[in-house]
């Protein structure tokens, strides 16, 4: 960097942490949230029923259409050869079998692919959506094991596949950083977003080297991969210079932008849309796959489908990293915490955006003399790591929640217990108050439903015949985000209907179902009389479905829209109607149409508003206001995780035999959709607990288990009933109260299986995942 | 070729080498069946052969001429949606929707196999009549993955299906 980039960077830096400080002072009425959302008073809508998925039917007789399902007349298929070597230069590649194989149209590789740039990383702009930016088959250069080489284009997907395998390529092999401890000699501070992945409170090691009682230990683990599973697909085609694209993602504007930015072409020209995703959890966004698909279809002037096979998502999408992390916590005899230490490292490519930023959990879980946060990066040569769901807070709790556990039975204390005695009254951290957090009544309401007093301290105590029995529990926690760039059109027609239209996704989230309930409720609607039009690159907003945020992005969104609406409405409305004379701020939507807010018989109809000023319709489209109501609070969802386990004593076989989680996320939505996502978190979690690993040859730096036979996860018999319950307590700072559901479950169940472990059998595990061989 | 799909008469050109899977998604455009690891890994594939639940990727569309074919959309009645399509519904036992259709193929297969008195490794009577209790259910759909995990409402609406059929 130059001297007036630093120069630029650090005035930037400057200007930054004062406007962030401005934002902590400003009085709460000046910032987004500062006034409660009037949908939280609203006691008698939708929101807050169990209301059954609006594309349930659809979904169930097969009829929804997913990317790989979009028939294009003339359409051809692709298949993709992958680089067997980690690093270095193809030397010679042998493309003429194929290219003469039946039923082949085109073998591109980087001899006559379209040239291209380089495909924007992730939080480098506001809407890149790259896992990397490395070129996409524009040389000779190998970055990782696994890297696409060539594409082939075949009438029929046999017909590419086979193509495909007659391939042949030879390789000049380059030195590769493949085995993680060498690449640990050498690492740097991680950034996320732009902060530095680093805190130092006090003297952290000191206090801890001072206090009576202390937990110094080491976790691991593993990397993962999402297994959506829906295989990354896309079906797309070019008019003219204008390319069209069915995508399987969870960022259908980004896709667009990011996509432009590759081609040449203006942000207009490129169309996503992804109205059903088979399971994201961080893995669908911008790979390669898409552009190759999109630059073989310009050069063939054919539609394309390409659908990656159950390996090549693992050659070509990458998944979370490993982590490395050592927890130290230094308390007094009451248990209060004088030292947080969480430091570690983590492997992550030269070319990504995320090092799995561990330590995000810890920055407001508990009060504490003293901090010291630390992510350290190891480079290695590999598919680019990146978001997994909750990617940060999954592991990293493993570890805290762990060490918190180990420092309880230290103290001869109840766990719960000293998790409360060093409950914060503000964030530990930023300093900043809590926008509401109810940890404490969910540890209450989870352990008198899940029998925690029936829980013996002494590990191995309870027994059945060969199976110890043990519980365990541990902290949930995510963080509220809202993304900048939400935005919203609502259109009224005169019969009284409503549609949103929002660029969002439906991963499986329910987005479409809690939306129009929501919307239902804002305006005063039956259910029936919403439509929620949604992921399409041409609809308003940038919306991300990552961060747990899309429904707070959208909700913004749909409260300014919604605003603009009523103005409208209102002016619309004129001196004849009962609604004279009223403010936007003094009425709310009810039966049909618009009524005092404190008077419900002073309304008018929509549709008799309409009639009256000869309108067809009224429409209005506004951007969410940005999110500054997380500069100003402290704003995270928690849960308590309660877990049973029983391991046999023979063969070591571990079973989850009860698990409860107790939410405190606000406002839950859709009581039905919403416990489906907890339990989906958690599952995941379990997962990450008993099972999963991609395994790495740190030899060949390929991945050795890119099957769902060789990388487990849970299936029906590892699951028991998982059991759900919530405060249901709304943030008066988030639209509609609610902080988010999605990431949430899975965090924290590691550590409560791991907990639940020790209880019953004495062994510590700390080393994920806890399979048999490491209780025997 | 000649196929018969959900009862109707169907001809398809395809390869020798296509799968039971890609003729019915890519020649047939019966895309409700899905693929999700193309190795017989997750039975997002899963369709019924004669009654009986298969993956249908590992099976070569050449050799089911001839078989009656089941797929998901031919589940449904001809006023709705059958009775444990709306028990998925109603239990919320998917999600993101994509391992939908193999779950619910897989169920009406299961529940015939336990009908038949087929064991699975958790029946400890083999002489007695199956009861599908949780863990039978459990172990009997364990060949259908679901990474959003909605497992629950899977064996909640697979419960309520086969005890109300039974009762």
């Amino acid at each position: 960097m130059s001297v007036v980039q630093d120069a630029a960077a650090l005035a930037q830096g400057a200007a930054q942490s004062v406007m962030k400080k401005a934002v902590e002072l400003a009085p709460d009425s000046w910032l987004p949230g500062g006034k409660p959302d009037p949908l939280i008073r609203q006691k008698h809508g939708l929101v807050g029923t169990p209301v059954s998925r609006i594309d349930g039917p659809l979904k169930v007789k097969g009829a929804a259409r997913f990317a790989a399902e979009i028939p294009l007349e003339n359409m051809v298929y692709a298949a993709l050869a992958h680089s067997t070597i980690p690093r270095g230069r193809i030397v010679t590649l042998d493309v003429a079998s194929a290219e003469a194989a039946a039923g082949v149209v085109l073998v591109m590789t980087y001899r006559n692919a379209p040239r291209l740039q380089p495909p924007p990383l992730f939080l480098t702009a506001a809407k890149a959506v790259s896992g990397d930016n490395l070129p996409v088959m524009q040389d000779a250069e190998i970055h990782w094991n696994g890297q696409p080489i060539a594409v082939v284009l075949a009438e029929t997907q046999e017909q590419a596949d086979h193509a495909a395998s007659l391939i042949v390529a030879t390789y000049e092999r380059a030195p590769a950083r493949t085995a993680f401890e060498a690449a640990k000699a050498d690492t740097a501070s991680g950034s996320f977003g732009g902060e530095p992945l680093l805190l130092e409170i006090g003297d952290a090691e000191a206090a801890l080297a001072a206090a009576p009682h202390k937990i110094d230990a080491t976790y691991t683990t593993p990397r993962h991969n999402h297994n959506a599973i829906e295989l990354h697909a896309a079906t797309l085609t070019w008019q003219g210079d204008d390319l069209i694209i069915h995508d399987a993602t969870q960022a259908v504007s980004h896709t667009a932008w990011s996509l432009a930015q590759v081609f040449g072409i203006r942000e207009a020209q490129v169309r996503v849309t992804s109205p059903y995703v088979g399971g994201g959890f961080g893995g669908k966004t911008l790979w390669q796959h898409q552009i190759l698909a999109a630059a073989a279809a310009r050069l063939a002037g054919r539609p394309v489908r390409i659908v990656l096979s159950r390996e090549g998502v693992y050659r070509g999408v990458g998944g979370r990293s490993m982590t490395e992390q050592r927890v130290a916590i230094g308390a007094q005899i009451d248990g209060g915490f004088d030292a947080i230490v969480h430091t570690g490292t983590v492997a992550m490519t030269a070319n990504n955006a995320l090092p799995e930023p561990f330590i995000l959990a810890t920055k407001a879980a508990y009060a504490a003399g003293s901090f010291k946060l630390d992510v350290q990066v190891a480079e290695m040569d590999m598919i680019a790591n990146t978001f997994m769901r909750a990617p940060g807070e999954s592991v990293g709790t493993f570890a805290l929640e762990s060490a918190v556990d180990e420092l309880a039975v230290e103290l001869g204390l109840d766990p719960i217990e000293l998790r409360l005695r060093n409950e914060p009254e503000k964030d530990p951290t930023a300093g900043t108050p809590f926008s509401s957090r109810n940890l404490v009544e969910a540890y209450r309401a989870g352990a008198e439903r899940f029998g925690w007093a029936t829980r013996s301290a002494t590990p191995g105590a309870r027994r059945d015949g060969e199976w110890l029995i043990g519980m365990g529990c541990a902290t949930a926690a995510y963080p509220y985000h809202r993304m900048p760039g939400g935005a919203a059109r609502l259109t009224l027609t005169k019969d009284g209907r409503v549609t949103v239209a929002v660029a969002a996704h439906e991963m499986g989230m329910g987005t479409a179902t809690a939306h129009s309930a929501i919307a239902a409720d804002r305006l005063g609607l039956p259910l029936d009389q919403v439509t929620f039009e949604y992921a399409d690159s041409a609809l308003p907003g940038v919306v991300l479905a990552g961060g747990s945020q899309q429904t707070a992005s959208v909700g913004a969104a749909v409260i300014a829209a919604h605003g603009a609406l009523v103005t409208e409405l209102l002016k619309l409305a004129g001196n004849d109607s009962p609604l004279a004379g009223l403010k936007a701020d003094d009425v709310a939507g009810y039966d049909g149409g618009l009524c005092k807010r404190d008077e419900p018989g002073r309304h008018e109809t929509y549709a008799s508003i309409l009639s009256r000023a000869q309108r067809d319709q009224v429409s209005a489209e506004v951007a969410a206001p940005p999110p500054l109501e997380v500069q100003h609070w402290s704003m995270h969802s928690h849960g308590a995780m309660f877990c049973e386990v029983r391991v046999n004593a023979v063969t070591g076989e571990l079973r989850i035999s009860r698990f409860l989680g107790s939410f405190d996320c606000g406002t839950i939505i859709n009581p039905k959709t919403a416990a489906s996502q907890f339990r989906g978190g958690i599952i995941m979690g379990l997962g990450l607990a008993l099972m999963e690993e991609t395994q790495f040859d740190e030899r060949s730096g390929r991945i050795m288990n890119p099957s769902l036979a060789e990388y487990h996860i849970p299936v029906h018999m590892d699951v028991p009933a998982i059991d759900i319950i919530w405060t249901d307590i709304p943030d008066p700072h988030a639209p509609m109260g609610a902080r988010g559901v999605g990431e949430i479950g899975i965090t924290g169940v590691a550590a409560a299986v791991a907990n639940a472990v020790f209880n019953a059998t004495g062994k510590r595990i700390r080393d994920l995942p806890i399979t048999l061989d490491k209780l025997l | 070729m000649h196929f018969t799909v959900n009862g109707k008469q169907v001809e398809a050109a395809c390869d020798l080498r296509t799968s039971l899977l890609d003729l019915l998604r890519d020649y047939l455009g019966l895309t409700g069946s899905k693929k999700g690891c193309n190795q017989g890994a997750c039975g997002a594939c899963t369709v019924l052969v004669d009654g009986e639940r298969i993956n249908s990727c590992l099976a070569l569309a050449v050799q089911y001429q001839g078989r009656a074919i089941t797929t998901v959309e031919g589940l449904a009645t001809a006023d709705g949606l059958s009775p444990l399509q709306a028990a998925f519904v109603e239990h919320d036992g998917f999600q993101c929707g994509y391992c939908t259709p193999g779950q619910l193929c897989s169920a009406v297969g299961m529940a015939d196999e336990a009908r038949r008195g087929v064991p699975s490794n958790v029946t400890e009577d083999l002489a007695a009549d199956i009861v599908l209790d949780h863990d039978e259910l459990r172990e009997r759909m364990s060949g259908n993955l679901c990474r959003c995990g909605a497992y629950n409402g899977i064996i909640a609406a697979i419960s309520e299906t086969y005890a109300k059929a039974a009762a």
